[in-house]
């Protein structure tokens, strides 16, 4: 039997409702250049399987892959060595499971691994409690945002200028809807973060303050005392960690008072992937986690007395409770976060403290070699695997001349905000223990002769 | 002091000015164990219908709803960390909220015992 569920008729039907007035009208968010208006380019409808083959990787190999090239690039996604192991276990016929496999009678196999996961984010994250992930760091962001707003009864959320500008994007869009009132500004290129300003601008309509750490130019600073003000003020103070191998290194968000710690996961397990699936890590402080959204997995026992792992605290979510619910979100990104746990669980404490060490210890070589390239300066005072050079002229040129070489040298500034024409010259650096020697000195030789 | 009851299984004792709200036997043996009441802060305000609680047992999630109008003057802490109240003694510690009536002749409007008691038995 086929089944065709709609019909031209139904189409239309849906499309008048709406205000469409054909399909092609719900894709006009994409910009029309970046939109195919034929068949692929060079592919006639017709072929043989092997031509087509042919065809798709010669169009692939027109990419700049990451992995082939000295590669500098982070600005919230990281290229970390992922053990072959990881992928080897994820895909274990264990692990393969129905959508949305949360019974406790049939996937206690799948809720051990959440609850070990959440167990690792908690402690990585410095917080009493994690859930079994979000979408990605970014989302995870905006419901920290939301969840801010339920405990405090306030609507003003002060966004730090470190944060990344995709993140206040995405929490601008969701603020449309829930009428959350962000302040925010683009940061501004000197060693010190806005830390002050944001302690001083605090006042009884803040619901949260909201900053990166490492924030978008790579600064590190401490939280304690922008915790302890926004907490007098009857606020919460949410910490994002956009490079969660930072934590190997960095004293954790939580340790220094944040009230909720939201990041992206995937620096561990999870590859490029051209910006995603990722996983969203999300943890708060115990008296929080009635309004925290997300699944959350708990231990327990059974009517035997043997321990078993259940979802749990699920009147926050929206089987339950409809449109009272903390979040619209019922899933988890299983597959990315069984990556990350196994990738934390190859790695355990101590593995992970050194691959933040070697991490460190390349950025530390990398911005000591390119800040002696005439012309160049470091902007950091302080910094994990990232950090920020202003280069004598426009960044967002060399990092294409860059690429021209094959030389993927960094997030320019100016690819991240447009519209600041004084951010133009900022170029954010990542080096992680992918880089080699060799990679660091290709891409100063080469920036030196760009900027000669 | 006298006591009435809504159609939403909430009771209310008046004292004065002063009315103290819960939910009724009936209601909790409906719920089952009661794991987490949410009772709201001192000086919030009410109009009459407005969700003022919520009460989460093993089964179920619901709201409670302020019965009358009025302005909060206490909510009962113990609940937080002994929610088993509300099933133990629904209609006597088990309490929700107090608060000081904006109208009190909003209360002519709600059930006395024999009426309640007769509309759950027709339920």
């Amino acid at each position: 039997m086929r089944y065709l569920p709609l019909n031209n008729q139904d189409r239309s039907a849906m499309l008048a409702t709406i205000g469409a007035a054909s399909i092609d009208d719900l894709f006009i968010d994409i910009p029309e250049e970046a939109r195919l208006t034929g068949p692929i380019h060079g592919l006639p409808m017709h072929a043989p399987e092997m031509a087509v083959e042919r065809h798709m990787k010669a169009l692939a190999s027109q990419n700049l892959v990451a992995g082939d090239v000295p590669f500098f690039m982070g600005a919230g996604a990281y290229r970390h060595h992922v053990p072959a192991s990881v992928d080897h276990l994820i895909q274990r016929g264990e692990f393969l499971t129905a959508y949305t496999p949360y019974q406790p009678e049939i996937a206690q196999g799948t809720l051990q691994m959440l609850f070990e996961f959440q167990t690792q984010v908690a402690r990585l994250l410095g917080c009493d409690v994690a859930n079994a992930s979000m979408y990605d760091g970014s989302t995870a962001c905006w419901e920290a945002i939301g969840m801010a707003r339920r405990i405090t009864k306030r609507a003003t959320a002060l966004l730090s200028s470190g944060l990344h500008p995709h993140y206040v994007g995405v929490a601008k869009t969701m603020a449309r809807f829930t009428g959350d009132a962000l302040v925010h500004q683009a940061p501004s290129l000197k060693p010190e973060t806005d830390i002050a300003d944001l302690i001083g601008q605090i006042d009884k309509n803040t619901s949260c303050v909201v900053v990166q750490y490492p924030d978008i130019l790579g600064r590190v600073e401490d939280l304690s005392a922008l915790a302890q003000a926004t907490q007098a003020a009857g606020a919460l103070l949410i910490a994002v960690v956009t490079e969660a191998v930072a934590l190997g290194a960095l004293r954790s968000p939580g340790e220094m008072g944040a009230d909720i710690v939201v990041g992206e996961g995937q620096s561990l397990g999870v590859g490029l992937q051209f910006g995603g699936p990722y996983v969203g890590l999300f943890g708060c402080k115990q008296k929080y986690v009635r309004q925290m959204p997300g699944r959350l997995c708990g231990e327990t026992l059974d009517a035997e007395g043997k321990r078993g792992f259940v979802l749990t605290l699920s009147t926050r979510e929206q089987h339950i409770r409809r449109e009272k619910a903390t979040s619209n979100i019922c899933t988890n990104s299983g597959l990315c976060a069984l990556a990350f746990s196994i990738h934390m669980t190859l790695l355990g404490e101590k593995g992970l403290r050194g691959l933040a060490e070697v991490n460190h210890a390349m950025a530390v070589t990398a911005a000591e070699r390119l800040e002696n390239v005439p012309g160049v300066k470091l902007l950091n005072a302080s910094f994990f695997n990232e950090f920020t050079l202003v280069l004598p002229k426009d960044a967002r040129t060399i990092v294409r001349a860059l690429a021209d070489r094959r030389i993927l040298g960094g997030v320019s500034l100016g690819r991240l905000y447009p519209e600041e024409a004084d951010l133009a010259n900022g170029l954010v650096v990542a080096v992680t223990e992918t880089a080699t020697l060799e990679d660091i000195e290709a891409f100063a030789t080469n920036l030196e002769e760009l900027l000669a | 002091m006298s006591r009435y009851f809504t159609e939403e299984h909430e009771w209310v004792e008046v004292e004065g000015k002063i009315a103290t709200v819960g939910i009724t036997e009936y209601a909790q043996q409906q719920l089952g164990d009661v794991v987490f009441v949410d009772v709201p802060a001192e000086g919030k305000q009410f109009d009459k219908g407005d969700e003022a609680a919520v009460v989460e047992s093993v089964k179920a999630a619901s709201d409670v709803y302020s019965p009358i109008s009025g302005t909060i003057v206490e909510g009962n802490e113990v609940l937080a960390d002994e929610p088993g109240l509300v099933n133990s003694d629904p209609e006597g510690d088990g309490w929700f909220f107090k608060l000081e009536l904006s109208d009190e002749a909003e209360l002519d409007a709600l059930m006395d015992e024999a009426a309640y008691k007769k509309f759950v038995a027709d339920l």
